[in-house]
């Protein structure tokens, strides 16, 4: 499947299907984190991405609180 | 997953509330958040005049779209902080959504109204960047809201960031900071009420909502943020979020229940006589405020503050 990352923007590819927990793990990211969007769609961590599937990993940490 | 409330297909997961929602059920769950934060720390009411501070990220704009969505009189501000093209796409974001929802915006641009921008005012005043963005902030948002006669100044700040600044705080000891730590800043010496009412939500709730909604905000990271110790305080809170959820929210709200009235004594002391800076006019401990000094030191000119009747809710 064809994973889009942001900060820095860039396109990585992962082979097989898997479960979005699998995703994570095997790219160290943490899902407190992230926001996972498959084919556009918002899904949760027990979601099954097609090996087909274009998947955004959103990452929704901000800084500069003041 | 099965939405907790319908059985319908889960879209999100919030592992803090062992709970799973559908789209629709998420965003009432977003706005019953908002609607127990505002009551639990009284914070406004329906007749008060409110401005909500936009930057054009995701917690912004979905404090604005919740508050419109309940029936509050909520307008937008949005600041440019010349901060190369981030602050420009920043602003679009901030307006279209205005625009959208036919919200009125008023915005302020820092090199336009007042010839310095965030990154020569941080290296002439010798600030962090942060520092000098949320000192320049602060001043203009008070300005606008009392200029406006607002009623109430509102934040986009989240759970994330009130338990990173916490942790903190909490890391180095500062009781000073530790005694205004609050939801609420009450209205004092010609200064705004200050609320924050995503106090109930994370970061990932706030992005989840706007992606549901459709609502386009900033994606990219303000590239003076860089290193900012928060990011690595929330990074830090996130671990332990992920091992044991509802930490977070845990660390905050028992902060404010059962251990902020320890750090009263200091909040006493830092009520200090405030009166109006020399130069702007606006409150200050100090004969010329830290915001007009950081202007001159930056070659600009500090605009003077036209104070209206400052709001009368101090509680």
């Amino acid at each position: 499947m064809k994973i889009e990352l942001r900060n820095p923007t860039r396109t990585i590819e992962v082979d097989g299907a898997m479960s979005v927990t699998k995703l994570l793990n095997r790219l160290e990211l943490n899902s407190a984190s992230v926001l996972v969007i498959c084919d556009g769609t918002l899904v949760p961590t027990d979601a099954f991405l097609p090996a087909d599937a274009v998947v955004e990993i959103r990452n929704v940490i901000s800084g500069g609180a003041t | 997953m099965k939405c907790r409330v319908c059985r319908g297909p889960a879209v999100i997961d919030l592992k803090r509330h062992n709970a799973n929602f559908c789209g629709d059920h998420f965003v009432r769950f977003c706005q019953q958040q908002v609607e127990k934060a505002i009551g639990e720390f009284a914070m406004f009411e329906k007749t008060d005049k409110l401005l909500v501070a936009v930057s054009g990220g995701k917690d912004s704009l979905a404090v604005w779209h919740i508050l419109h969505g309940l029936g509050y009189s909520v307008d937008g501000l949005y600041i440019g902080l010349g901060i190369t093209d981030y602050s420009d796409v920043s602003g679009n974001y901030a307006k279209a959504f205005a625009a959208e929802h036919g919200l009125h915006l008023t915005v302020v641009d820092i090199v336009e109204e007042y010839g310095y921008d965030v990154p020569n005012g941080s290296r002439a005043a010798k600030r962090a960047p942060c520092s000098a963005c949320g000192m320049s902030k602060r001043h203009i948002f008070d300005r606008v809201a009392l200029e406006g006669d607002y009623d109430v100044l509102i934040t986009g700040h989240n759970l994330d960031d009130e338990a990173a600044v916490l942790f903190g705080n909490v890391l180095h000891w500062q009781t000073d900071y530790l005694a205004r730590q609050h939801p609420v800043l009450p209205a004092r010496n010609g200064l705004p009420r200050k609320v924050k009412p995503l106090v109930r939500l994370d970061e990932r709730e706030m992005a989840a909502y706007c992606v549901i909604l459709g609502i386009d905000y900033m994606l990219d990271e303000c590239p003076m943020s860089a290193g900012n110790k928060h990011l690595r305080y929330k990074d830090a809170l996130n671990t332990i979020e992920a091992a044991s959820p509802g930490s977070k929210q845990a660390f905050f709200h028992k902060f404010l229940g059962q251990a902020s009235h320890f750090f009263a004594d200091a909040a006493e002391e830092l009520r200090e006589e405030l009166r109006p800076c020399e130069n702007c006019g606006a409150p200050t401990p100090n004969d010329v405020c830290a915001f007009c000094r950081l202007v001159d030191r930056a070659g600009g000119n500090a605009v003077p503050v036209q104070l209206t009747q400052a709001p009368s809710r101090t509680s």
